[in-house]
Protein backbone atom coordinates (compact mmCIF):
# COMPACT_ATOMS: atom_id res chain seq x y z
CA UNK A 1 0.00 0.00 0.00
CA UNK A 2 1.41 3.60 -0.62
CA UNK A 3 -0.12 6.79 0.45
CA UNK A 4 -0.90 7.44 -3.35
CA UNK A 5 -3.17 4.92 -3.89
CA UNK A 6 -4.70 5.34 0.02
CA UNK A 7 -5.45 8.82 -1.35
CA UNK A 8 -7.21 7.97 -4.39
CA UNK A 9 -9.05 5.63 -2.33
CA UNK A 10 -10.53 7.90 0.24
CA UNK A 11 -11.16 10.39 -2.56
CA UNK A 12 -12.82 8.61 -4.82
CA UNK A 13 -14.95 6.78 -2.41
CA UNK A 14 -15.85 9.85 -1.13
CA UNK A 15 -16.63 11.40 -4.57
CA UNK A 16 -19.00 8.78 -5.03
CA UNK A 17 -20.97 8.69 -1.52
CA UNK A 18 -21.46 12.79 -2.15
CA UNK A 19 -22.69 12.04 -5.85
CA UNK A 20 -25.23 9.64 -4.70
CA UNK A 21 -26.49 11.76 -2.48
CA UNK A 22 -26.68 14.41 -5.00
CA UNK A 23 -29.44 12.09 -6.72
CA UNK A 24 -31.29 10.53 -3.55
CA UNK A 25 -31.56 13.79 -1.78
CA UNK A 26 -35.00 14.77 -1.38
CA UNK A 27 -34.48 18.16 -1.26
CA UNK A 28 -32.69 20.15 -3.83
CA UNK A 29 -30.98 21.77 -0.95
CA UNK A 30 -29.47 18.67 -0.09
CA UNK A 31 -28.39 17.92 -3.62
CA UNK A 32 -26.62 21.52 -3.88
CA UNK A 33 -24.32 20.96 -1.02
CA UNK A 34 -23.40 17.46 -1.85
CA UNK A 35 -22.66 18.64 -5.46
CA UNK A 36 -20.60 20.99 -3.82
CA UNK A 37 -18.47 18.11 -1.93
CA UNK A 38 -18.50 16.00 -4.53
CA UNK A 39 -16.57 19.01 -6.56
CA UNK A 40 -14.00 19.12 -3.87
CA UNK A 41 -13.68 15.72 -3.94
CA UNK A 42 -12.74 15.40 -7.49
CA UNK A 43 -10.41 18.41 -6.69
CA UNK A 44 -8.26 16.15 -4.68
CA UNK A 45 -8.06 13.42 -7.30
CA UNK A 46 -7.03 16.10 -10.21
CA UNK A 47 -4.03 16.81 -7.82
CA UNK A 48 -3.42 13.29 -7.57
CA UNK A 49 -3.59 13.50 -11.43
CA UNK A 50 -0.81 16.39 -11.50
CA UNK A 51 -3.42 18.92 -12.68
CA UNK A 52 -2.98 21.16 -9.94
CA UNK A 53 -4.31 24.25 -12.41
CA UNK A 54 -7.35 22.63 -13.23
CA UNK A 55 -8.05 21.39 -9.53
CA UNK A 56 -8.18 25.21 -8.50
CA UNK A 57 -10.11 25.96 -11.06
CA UNK A 58 -12.55 23.31 -10.30
CA UNK A 59 -12.94 24.88 -6.70
CA UNK A 60 -13.19 28.46 -8.15
CA UNK A 61 -15.74 28.16 -11.13
CA UNK A 62 -17.60 24.75 -10.19
CA UNK A 63 -18.03 24.99 -6.25
CA UNK A 64 -17.46 28.75 -6.05
CA UNK A 65 -19.37 30.41 -9.15
CA UNK A 66 -21.40 27.55 -10.61
CA UNK A 67 -22.77 26.47 -7.28
CA UNK A 68 -23.45 29.90 -5.89
CA UNK A 69 -25.79 30.17 -8.87
CA UNK A 70 -27.49 26.86 -8.01
CA UNK A 71 -28.42 27.59 -4.51
CA UNK A 72 -29.24 31.83 -5.52
CA UNK A 73 -31.86 29.79 -7.77
CA UNK A 74 -32.96 27.16 -5.17
CA UNK A 75 -33.40 30.54 -2.95
CA UNK A 76 -35.22 32.52 -5.26
CA UNK A 77 -37.84 29.78 -5.98
CA UNK A 78 -38.32 28.74 -2.32
CA UNK A 79 -38.47 24.89 -3.17
CA UNK A 80 -39.22 22.59 -0.26
CA UNK A 81 -39.03 18.81 -0.57
CA UNK A 82 -40.24 17.40 -3.24
CA UNK A 83 -43.59 16.19 -2.57
CA UNK A 84 -43.95 12.80 -3.34
CA UNK A 85 -41.64 10.33 -5.06
CA UNK A 86 -43.33 9.35 -8.30
CA UNK A 87 -44.66 6.63 -9.32
CA UNK A 88 -41.99 4.67 -11.18
CA UNK A 89 -42.82 4.80 -15.39
CA UNK A 90 -41.69 2.86 -18.47
CA UNK A 91 -39.73 5.54 -19.53
CA UNK A 92 -37.78 5.81 -15.70
CA UNK A 93 -37.54 1.73 -15.58
CA UNK A 94 -35.85 1.61 -18.85
CA UNK A 95 -33.83 4.72 -18.15
CA UNK A 96 -32.58 2.89 -14.90
CA UNK A 97 -31.91 -0.13 -17.05
CA UNK A 98 -30.10 1.57 -19.80
CA UNK A 99 -26.95 3.28 -17.03
CA UNK A 100 -26.66 0.00 -15.63
CA UNK A 101 -26.38 -1.64 -19.15
CA UNK A 102 -23.96 1.66 -19.87
CA UNK A 103 -21.79 1.17 -16.93
CA UNK A 104 -21.58 -2.62 -17.64
CA UNK A 105 -19.98 -1.97 -21.17
CA UNK A 106 -17.94 0.76 -20.15
CA UNK A 107 -16.22 -1.15 -17.27
CA UNK A 108 -16.04 -3.78 -19.80
CA UNK A 109 -14.20 -1.73 -22.55
CA UNK A 110 -11.90 0.80 -20.21
CA UNK A 111 -10.81 -2.53 -18.50
CA UNK A 112 -8.76 -3.40 -21.25
CA UNK A 113 -6.98 0.12 -21.46
CA UNK A 114 -3.48 -0.59 -20.80
CA UNK A 115 -3.36 1.28 -17.10
CA UNK A 116 0.16 1.72 -17.59
CA UNK A 117 1.65 5.50 -18.22
CA UNK A 118 4.72 5.89 -20.31
CA UNK A 119 7.91 7.16 -17.84
CA UNK A 120 8.09 11.14 -18.87
CA UNK A 121 11.23 13.25 -19.48
CA UNK A 122 12.61 15.14 -16.20
CA UNK A 123 12.09 18.58 -17.56
CA UNK A 124 8.30 17.50 -18.95
CA UNK A 125 7.53 16.52 -15.40
CA UNK A 126 8.53 19.41 -14.01
CA UNK A 127 6.09 21.82 -15.99
CA UNK A 128 3.46 19.20 -16.65
CA UNK A 129 -0.03 20.57 -15.33
CA UNK A 130 1.19 23.95 -14.13
CA UNK A 131 0.00 27.24 -14.85
CA UNK A 132 2.60 28.35 -17.23
CA UNK A 133 1.95 25.63 -19.53
CA UNK A 134 -1.49 25.95 -19.56
CA UNK A 135 -1.48 29.43 -20.81
CA UNK A 136 1.10 28.32 -23.10
CA UNK A 137 -0.88 25.81 -24.50
CA UNK A 138 -4.35 27.96 -24.36
CA UNK A 139 -2.69 31.12 -26.00
CA UNK A 140 -0.56 29.71 -29.15
CA UNK A 141 -2.10 26.71 -30.24
CA UNK A 142 -5.98 27.45 -28.70
CA UNK A 143 -6.59 30.98 -29.30
CA UNK A 144 -9.31 31.08 -31.31
CA UNK A 145 -11.00 28.45 -29.18
CA UNK A 146 -10.33 30.56 -26.40
CA UNK A 147 -11.84 33.66 -27.84
CA UNK A 148 -14.52 31.52 -28.94
CA UNK A 149 -15.53 30.49 -25.27
CA UNK A 150 -15.28 34.12 -24.40
CA UNK A 151 -17.99 34.82 -26.87
CA UNK A 152 -19.57 31.93 -25.78
CA UNK A 153 -19.95 33.44 -22.34
CA UNK A 154 -20.80 36.56 -23.59
CA UNK A 155 -23.75 35.25 -25.34
CA UNK A 156 -24.66 33.05 -22.37
CA UNK A 157 -24.42 36.23 -20.13
CA UNK A 158 -26.66 37.69 -22.39
CA UNK A 159 -29.16 35.05 -22.76
CA UNK A 160 -29.44 34.61 -19.12
CA UNK A 161 -30.83 38.10 -18.40
CA UNK A 162 -32.82 37.83 -21.36
CA UNK A 163 -34.64 34.66 -20.38
CA UNK A 164 -34.98 35.32 -16.80
CA UNK A 165 -36.16 38.68 -17.26
CA UNK A 166 -40.08 39.23 -16.62
CA UNK A 167 -40.54 42.23 -18.85
CA UNK A 168 -37.79 44.25 -20.93
CA UNK B 1 13.12 24.87 -8.41
CA UNK B 2 15.98 21.88 -8.21
CA UNK B 3 13.93 20.70 -5.09
CA UNK B 4 10.28 20.78 -6.88
CA UNK B 5 11.56 18.52 -9.84
CA UNK B 6 13.38 15.82 -7.30
CA UNK B 7 10.03 15.62 -5.47
CA UNK B 8 8.07 15.07 -8.77
CA UNK B 9 10.31 13.25 -10.26
CA UNK B 10 9.59 10.30 -7.45
CA UNK B 11 6.84 8.58 -8.83
CA UNK B 12 7.85 8.47 -12.08
CA UNK B 13 4.91 6.03 -13.49
CA UNK B 14 1.61 6.82 -11.89
CA UNK B 15 1.20 4.61 -8.58
CA UNK B 16 -2.19 4.25 -9.10
CA UNK B 17 -3.15 2.87 -12.52
CA UNK B 18 -4.75 5.45 -14.94
CA UNK B 19 -7.52 2.49 -15.74
CA UNK B 20 -8.62 3.33 -11.57
CA UNK B 21 -9.51 6.94 -12.57
CA UNK B 22 -11.10 5.90 -16.12
CA UNK B 23 -13.56 3.41 -13.76
CA UNK B 24 -14.02 6.37 -11.06
CA UNK B 25 -15.37 8.51 -14.26
CA UNK B 26 -17.38 5.97 -15.69
CA UNK B 27 -19.23 5.50 -12.66
CA UNK B 28 -19.72 9.10 -11.79
CA UNK B 29 -20.85 9.08 -15.52
CA UNK B 30 -23.33 6.25 -14.64
CA UNK B 31 -24.30 8.07 -11.65
CA UNK B 32 -25.44 11.59 -13.24
CA UNK B 33 -26.95 9.72 -15.90
CA UNK B 34 -29.41 8.37 -13.82
CA UNK B 35 -30.31 10.97 -12.15
CA UNK B 36 -30.81 12.87 -15.13
CA UNK B 37 -32.89 10.06 -16.63
CA UNK B 38 -34.56 9.62 -13.02
CA UNK B 39 -35.11 12.47 -11.09
CA UNK B 40 -38.45 14.55 -11.26
CA UNK B 41 -37.18 18.18 -10.27
CA UNK B 42 -35.30 20.32 -13.20
CA UNK B 43 -32.84 21.60 -10.81
CA UNK B 44 -31.56 18.24 -9.53
CA UNK B 45 -31.13 16.93 -13.49
CA UNK B 46 -29.03 20.10 -14.26
CA UNK B 47 -26.89 19.37 -11.50
CA UNK B 48 -26.71 16.04 -12.35
CA UNK B 49 -25.51 17.32 -15.88
CA UNK B 50 -22.71 19.36 -13.70
CA UNK B 51 -21.78 15.57 -12.32
CA UNK B 52 -21.27 14.18 -16.20
CA UNK B 53 -19.42 16.94 -17.37
CA UNK B 54 -16.91 16.44 -14.32
CA UNK B 55 -17.00 12.69 -14.89
CA UNK B 56 -15.79 13.62 -18.74
CA UNK B 57 -13.15 16.10 -17.13
CA UNK B 58 -11.70 13.36 -15.25
CA UNK B 59 -11.62 11.34 -18.16
CA UNK B 60 -9.50 14.18 -20.28
CA UNK B 61 -7.29 14.58 -17.06
CA UNK B 62 -6.69 11.13 -17.08
CA UNK B 63 -6.15 10.51 -20.62
CA UNK B 64 -3.83 13.36 -20.13
CA UNK B 65 -1.72 12.50 -17.29
CA UNK B 66 -1.44 9.01 -19.30
CA UNK B 67 0.25 10.55 -22.56
CA UNK B 68 1.89 13.45 -20.44
CA UNK B 69 0.36 15.96 -22.69
CA UNK B 70 -1.28 19.40 -21.82
CA UNK B 71 -3.92 19.02 -24.61
CA UNK B 72 -6.17 17.17 -22.21
CA UNK B 73 -6.03 19.82 -19.35
CA UNK B 74 -6.38 22.55 -21.85
CA UNK B 75 -10.10 20.29 -22.73
CA UNK B 76 -10.73 20.51 -19.10
CA UNK B 77 -10.28 24.38 -19.19
CA UNK B 78 -13.41 24.60 -21.92
CA UNK B 79 -15.35 21.86 -20.52
CA UNK B 80 -15.44 24.39 -17.37
CA UNK B 81 -16.26 27.22 -19.07
CA UNK B 82 -18.96 25.87 -21.10
CA UNK B 83 -20.55 24.45 -18.10
CA UNK B 84 -20.26 27.60 -16.55
CA UNK B 85 -22.45 29.02 -19.55
CA UNK B 86 -25.34 25.69 -19.55
CA UNK B 87 -25.58 26.66 -15.96
CA UNK B 88 -26.14 30.22 -16.53
CA UNK B 89 -28.91 29.51 -19.61
CA UNK B 90 -30.25 26.52 -18.08
CA UNK B 91 -31.08 28.15 -14.64
CA UNK B 92 -32.40 31.27 -16.31
CA UNK B 93 -34.58 28.85 -18.07
CA UNK B 94 -35.70 27.16 -14.91
CA UNK B 95 -36.78 30.22 -13.82
CA UNK B 96 -38.60 31.13 -16.69
CA UNK B 97 -40.99 27.87 -16.84
CA UNK B 98 -41.30 28.37 -12.90
CA UNK B 99 -42.71 31.60 -13.43
CA UNK B 100 -45.19 30.92 -16.23
CA UNK B 101 -45.93 27.23 -15.06
CA UNK B 102 -45.27 27.00 -11.30
CA UNK B 103 -43.41 24.44 -11.09
CA UNK B 104 -39.74 22.91 -11.48
CA UNK B 105 -40.78 19.52 -12.17
CA UNK B 106 -40.10 18.00 -15.37
CA UNK B 107 -43.48 15.74 -16.31
CA UNK B 108 -45.16 18.99 -15.71
CA UNK B 109 -43.70 20.90 -18.69
CA UNK B 110 -45.32 18.83 -21.40
CA UNK B 111 -46.86 21.76 -23.88
CA UNK B 112 -44.87 20.20 -26.57
CA UNK B 113 -45.26 16.63 -26.30
CA UNK B 114 -48.27 16.68 -28.23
Amino acid sequence: MNIELILFGAFALLTLLSAGMVIFARSPINSAMALVSTFFFLAGIYVLLWAHTVAVMQVLVYAGAIMVLFLFVIMLLNLGESPTRGRPTLARLVGGAATVGLLAVLVITLLKVPGDAPVMAQEAQATFGTMALLGQTIFTQWLLPFEAVSLLLLVAMVGAVVVAKSRI
Amino acid sequence: MAAEVAARESPNRPMVPITYYLLLAAALFCMGMFGVLVRRNALVVFMCVELMLNAANLTFLAFARMRGDAVGHVSAFFVIAVAAAEAAIGLAIVIAVFRSRGSVLVEDIRTMKH
